[in-house]
């Protein structure tokens, strides 16, 4: 591709024009529209946002971003929660001590621990907030309705990870707090006294309960996190991407007003961008 | 294995045979409308970045300064009072006061999730028409009849009148009533007056769980005894 070079051009050729680099993107830099589309669907990461979205589908007070919030508060949570694991015995009252030396020996340990925990807060918090504002809009309708029955099912894989991770560290509030909860189970006609055996292995509160939910917060329920997601936004990108109301039902308002320049021709430098 | 056979062919318009789904009605999205487009890259993803950033600098200033409540070890012999759930779980636990176990802590929610799952399977008002613009004067009595029902059912049947579920029922159906009363052509009422009836349902749901919730939280004490968070301290 042709290009006008300017001032430091030769510092993004040196870097984005190599072998190396074009075998890992096979594109070059994102100044034109056609490396623009490539920077997104030839990244696994990226691909899954469309090349080009509508102007009002992007605006923060349609959906006020909560489902990637969401997202992003799963992203944190694995990452803290993959250290915590390193600090971490499931087993009683090991797993106390482990929080008494977070808190005192582990370097930044009280952060690490604070951010799992509030993060883990923040995403009940915006999966229930996300999960209204998808009502309100009507996002829920055909032909969406199967992805709303997967984001009930999400919804109550997160309150299950909040509350598996509740228990661990094994203190009065983590005790008392499960308790009440599996005692609730435990009402359940015929099949409670076998589901709170289950969930606990055991009658009450100990700690094979303290290593089932510990396997179930670790492994079991991040996986179906995952898969389910997956599922879930998969087909948002099926559906044509975010709901933005029915055709008729809601008339874009007077000329939105233009969140980017006129897209220039390809080729163009970036100094034209500017 | 007998009767199996790879579909092989020199032919490649003849094997294996090619198969053609066209979807009725299917167009490419962008084709869809003539509504502004712009490339993902870098305007959504610009969009991304800032909310994770302004999102992950909260949870950061919030971990730095706030932190995770660690009580004593877990004791089995020494029973907190009041024990409570985590708060996603007070709004259940708040209706243990009123109904037991079975019905608040299995039926109730139970029922809830199984009503959100099927919501958008229920034919009733799925294109979301406005409630009263046809049969006015019967839908009215069958609301408020249903509304006395409701009320009923949760004002005696627990072990004390359920207000937390009672007051936004009233509310809802009050301001569902008002654009028939008062008919509208723009304005407040006239937007009220547009909702649907899943719309009033899911909003009746939505304030009881904050009401339960919020009561569950911060107004109850020692032996789920009402107490005012500004005087007592939130237990």
């Amino acid at each position: 591709m042709a290009r006008t070079s300017t001032r430091y051009r030769w510092i993004a050729d040196a870097v984005l024009e190599n072998r190396v680099f074009r075998s890992i993107f096979r594109h070059g830099f994102a100044d034109s529209n056609r490396n623009r589309s490539l920077a997104v669907f030839s990244n696994i990461f990226l691909h899954i946002h469309p090349v080009k979205v509508n102007v009002r589908a992007i605006r923060f007070t349609r959906t006020y971003y909560l489902g990637g919030l969401s997202a992003a508060t799963f992203l944190i949570l694995v990452v803290t929660g993959i250290f915590l694991m390193f600090y971490y015995h499931p087993s009683a009252p090991r797993a106390y001590d482990d929080m008494k030396d977070l808190q005192f020996v582990v370097y930044m340990g009280p952060f690490l621990r604070n951010l799992h925990r509030w993060a883990a807060h923040a995403m009940v918090a915006l999966v229930l907030l996300h999960m209204v504002r998808v009502f309100f809009a009507g996002a829920y309708r055909p032909p969406r309705e199967f992805n709303w029955v997967v984001g009930v099912v999400l919804l109550l894989l997160t309150i299950l990870l909040s509350y598996t991770g509740y228990l661990l560290p094994w203190d009065q509030l983590a005790y008392w707090g499960v308790t009440v909860g599996t005692n609730m189970a435990d009402s359940m006609p015929v099949l409670g006294k076998y589901t709170k055996f289950l969930l606990l292995g055991g009658t009450e509160v100990n700690e094979n309960a303290l290593l089932r939910f510990y396997v179930l917060h670790c492994v079991v329920l991040p996986f179906f996190l995952v898969l389910l997601l997956s599922v879930h936004i998969w087909r948002v990108r099926k559906d044509g991407g975010i709901y933005l109301g029915e055709a008729g039902e809601e008339k874009p308002d007077a000329e939105p007003e233009p969140v980017a320049p006129e897209p220039e021709p390809v080729g163009a430098t970036r100094e034209s961008v500017r | 294995m007998k009767g199996y056979s790879l579909e092989t062919d020199d032919n490649a318009r003849k094997a294996p045979v090619r198969l053609v789904v066209v979807q009725g009605e299917s167009e490419p999205a962008v084709d869809a409308s003539d509504e502004p487009q712009v490339m993902s890259m870098p305007h959504l993803f610009l969009r991304e970045g800032i909310a994770l950033v302004v999102l992950s600098l909260g949870l950061v200033l919030l971990a730095i300064f706030v932190d995770a409540p660690l009580e004593e070890i877990a004791n089995p012999l020494k029973t907190p009072n009041p024990a409570k759930a985590p708060w996603y779980f007070l709004g259940l636990q708040e209706l243990l006061h009123y109904y037991p176990p079975i019905f608040s802590g299995v039926l109730l929610p139970g029922l809830v999730v199984l009503a959100l799952v099927v919501i958008p399977y229920f034919n009733v008002n799925l294109k979301r028409e406005a409630l009263w613009q046809t049969r006015t004067r019967s839908k009215l009595a069958y609301l408020w009849a249903s509304v006395a029902a409701l009320s009923a059912i949760f004002l005696f049947t627990g072990a004390h009148p359920v207000w937390p579920i009672v007051l936004p029922l009233w509310l809802v159906a009050v301001l569902m009533t008002l654009p028939a009363l008062y008919p509208r052509r723009q304005g407040a009422i006239a937007w009220l007056g547009d909702r649907s009836l899943a719309f009033w349902i899911f909003l009746w749901f939505l304030l009881a769980s904050v009401a339960l919730t919020v009561i569950g939280v911060f107004f109850r004490g020692p032996g789920w005894q009402f107490t005012l968070p500004w005087r007592d301290g939130i237990y």
